[in-house]
């Protein structure tokens, strides 16, 4: 037997295929060709004892910034910053310039992602034309193009009857909407989530009230048109609770955790800082709890970052006028894991978020270790720790809230159909 | 003291220390001859974002009572109607080697974030958006102190827009620090989220919580910015619920006083005949004033700063 590439000895953990056991993976032209023990002559063989081999990681909400706003991010960037982290398929979101609403746009993203070669990208088109709220986008062009879904994120689609639209047009072929929850009317000149804290800064605050109610209401058109529905970045203890509530009734939505959401709170803001602004905002302490609940109880499905990168002009100001937003690739696995080591998800469970989970939602074929299937793998030693230097970081932009703070956990390779495309200390 | 963002800042004995040299400074705007030398060779800059007459003509006076050089500067005037981030115009005039630098801005934290970048110049904040007004604060402590040996134990009435103040900010601060007693008279669309949690009692009748007050500290009501954002109905109905007239005043503490940071609406939050009444302290606020910030300008030139 012989192999392009044999990973040894690790933890394998593929959720799809209910493996978590130590063995070896063995691949040969691009594709996984065998788990279990390897015997036989590999060209190059990866040592990952104590370490842990699982399906390359899927992001399903980023911001990449390219086209229009290249020097916060690009493909590029965006690319070496996700492989770093583990992540091998991006879902990027459509707020570019121009927006991701038509087939040119779509096809542009994704050739510029094969031109760099280190992950699979597929973007999310925008439900209305230029992210306006009025018209629906040419969804099924959209969709042959390469779109996996349907979002106006940045912006909620904020209109009932175009909501209603939109739901309905998607459910006739099966195309996932995605929500960005929030009540405008409610939000508009907030710019960290209202409570005790926003009182002390004395800034204007974003209610929790202000999520809700915009997921009660899209529930409410779930149940009128059979639309599938998720609710992106999910941030609060009210919108986690109709949620479930909705899946309990058979309606088919679903929800995505960023690690912000899960990891940390509005305190983060005491000192004004503006690398812990973003929208939706960090929440109180009782809404962080609601999210570990949802994904503790599969209520919340999937992780995903809403890495939004942003140029430190935008960023170095006063508190209101900082842009909303952190970059967030290179940090996911290790904030995730804590999750791990809190005992609220078991490692596979938590693999699945990252991976099983979005890719079924999307469906996309990545996000297993199927024999026969693309070698998109992520390993990584969970126990490792590092410092997070924002100057290091792969991204253009800096703009993280662990700046400073040690993680426990970090990726050591990423292969994308059977290449390495990051390998820890190899860099420049 | 390195700089003066807010009353959060400084310690009890630290406020003390203000307010017993801001009362010297008292009797010297009282003079003839108005002016000292302490501050002679330093440089003082007044940057205000914001309108202001007031807090801009008094940390002015102050300066020049102390003999530094005072520029005065002006958001309509300035660079930053030319795109200037405030950043660049702040770290433009540290440049040029101020002592200290005022600053009035609109967005609240905005003295925290610049000091970052300014590490040669002491800051005052002047007011930062409805954060925290710690010169207002002082002065008003000095008013009370004319009044009562201490504020201790003393019950402050403070009514109205209190979500956007950052007078109410800095008091509801110092009431922990000093122990006295604040009642917030509004109704909720004036009250920020949670504000009982700065220990304060909340009413929204205003009678209802005028007996056993020492203080009544009445706040600015801008109609402008309220009635668009449907905080209250009509200045008409404001007036009745929450306005200050004689008649409220008769029923709260004998002595109660009355105060304003200013600009006063007369009939709006406040009767033309208590703004100008017997128990009005508004004008002593504004002489205060004066003394307060000579005596902030003074402790923010002195000490290990001295050359800086």
């Amino acid at each position: 037997m012989t192999a392009d590439l044999c990973i040894h000895g690790g933890r394998v953990v593929d959720p799809a295929n209910g493996i978590d056991q130590t063995a070896d993976v063995w691949i040969s032209d691009g594709c996984i060709t065998g788990i279990g023990d390897f015997s036989g002559d590999a060209t190059r063989t990866i040592d990952a004892r104590g370490l842990v081999v699982a399906p390359g990681l899927i992001d399903m909400h980023v911001h990449l910034r390219e086209p229009g706003q290249e020097w916060k991010e690009d493909i590029a960037s965006g690319s070496q910053a996700a492989v770093a982290g583990g992540i091998t398929t991006l879902c990027c979101m459509p707020n570019t310039t121009p927006t991701i609403d038509h087939a040119g746009v779509v096809r542009q993203v994704i050739e510029r992602a094969r031109e760099v070669g280190l992950c699979r990208l597929h973007p999310i088109a925008a439900v209305s034309k230029a992210l306006k709220g009025k018209e629906l986008t040419e969804m099924r062009e959209l969709h042959r193009a390469g779109a996996v879904a349907f979002s106006d994120d940045g912006l909620p689609v904020w209109h009932a009857g175009v909501m209603r639209k939109a739901l309905e047009y998607a459910a006739s072929f099966g195309f996932l909407i995605i929500q960005h929850a929030e009540e405008l009317q409610l939000t508009h000149d907030g710019c960290i989530n209202e409570g005790w804290i926003s009182t002390q800064l004395g800034v204007n605050g974003m209610p929790a009230a202000g999520e809700d109610t915009m997921v009660a209401r899209d529930i409410m058109l779930c149940r009128l048109t059979g639309g599938r529905y998720h609710v992106a970045h999910i941030s609060t203890a009210g919108a986690v609770a109709l949620v479930r509530a909705a899946q309990a009734e058979g309606l088919p939505v679903s929800a995505e955790a960023a690690p912000h959401h899960f990891a940390l709170t509005e305190e983060e803001l005491l000192g004004y800082n503006t690398d812990a602004k973003m929208n939706p905002p960090l929440r109180s302490e009782t809404d962080r709890q609601a999210v570990i609940a949802g994904l503790r109880d599969g209520t919340i499905a999937t992780i995903a970052t809403d890495h939004a990168p942003h140029h430190p002009d935008d960023k170095r100001c006063g508190l209101s006028c900082a842009a909303f937003g952190i970059v967030g690739l290179e940090t996911m696995l290790p904030v995730s894991l804590q999750l791990v080591r809190d005992g609220v998800l078991t490692l596979p469970r938590l693999i699945a978020n990252m991976g099983q989970h979005p890719a079924q939602l999307l469906g996309l074929k990545s996000g297993t270790l199927n024999i026969g299937a693309a070698a998109d793998l992520c390993i990584f030693d969970p126990k490792r720790k590092w410092v997070v230097d924002r100057y290091q970081l792969r991204s253009k932009s800096h703009n993280t809230p662990w700046h400073g703070k040690t993680m426990t956990g970090q990726v050591i390779h990423t292969i994308m159909d059977g290449r390495i495309v990051f390998q820890l200390g190899s860099e420049e | 003291m390195k700089h003066l963002f807010g009353i959060a800042d400084l310690t009890r004995q630290q406020i003390t220390t203000l307010l017993d040299l801001g009362e010297s400074f008292i009797e010297l705007s009282r003079r003839s001859l108005r002016k000292t030398p302490t501050l002679r060779g330093k440089t003082i800059i007044n940057l205000f974002f914001e309108n202001s007459t007031r807090t801009r003509t008094s940390f002015e006076i102050a300066g020049k009572r102390l003999s530094a050089d005072v520029i005065n500067i002006s958001a309509a005037t300035s660079a930053t109607q030319k795109g200037e981030t405030l950043l660049d115009t702040a770290q433009t005039l540290a440049a040029m080697r101020p002592h200290v630098l005022v600053i009035r801005h609109s967005v609240a934290g905005c003295c925290h974030f610049l000091a970052d970048y300014l590490p040669h110049t002491a800051i005052v904040n002047a007011g930062d958006g409805a954060h925290e007004h710690p010169t207002q604060l002082l002065t008003d402590l000095l008013t009370l102190r004319q009044q009562w040996p201490s504020v201790e134990g003393k019950i402050l009435t403070m009514v109205g827009d209190i979500a956007h103040s950052r007078v109410a900010r800095s008091h509801l601060i110092a009431a922990a620090t000093l122990g006295y007693h604040i009642r917030l008279v509004a109704p909720k669309t004036l009250l920020p989220q949670q504000v009982e949690r700065y220990g304060c009692e909340i009413f929204h009748d205003f009678d209802a919580a005028i007996p056993g007050s020492d203080a009544i500290y009445m706040l600015r009501i801008q109609s402008e910015r309220l009635t668009d954002n449907c905080a209250f109905p009509s200045v008409r109905e404001y007036h009745e619920a929450y306005g200050l007239n004689r008649a409220r005043l008769a029923r709260a503490n004998p002595g109660c006083v009355v105060m304003h940071p200013g600009p006063i609406n007369r009939g709006v939050e406040i009767a033309t005949d208590v703004a100008d009444g017997a128990q009005s302290r508004i004008l002593d606020q504004v002489e205060h004033g004066v003394a307060i910030r000579m005596a902030v300008l003074t402790t923010m030139c002195g000490g290990q700063n001295y050359d800086r």
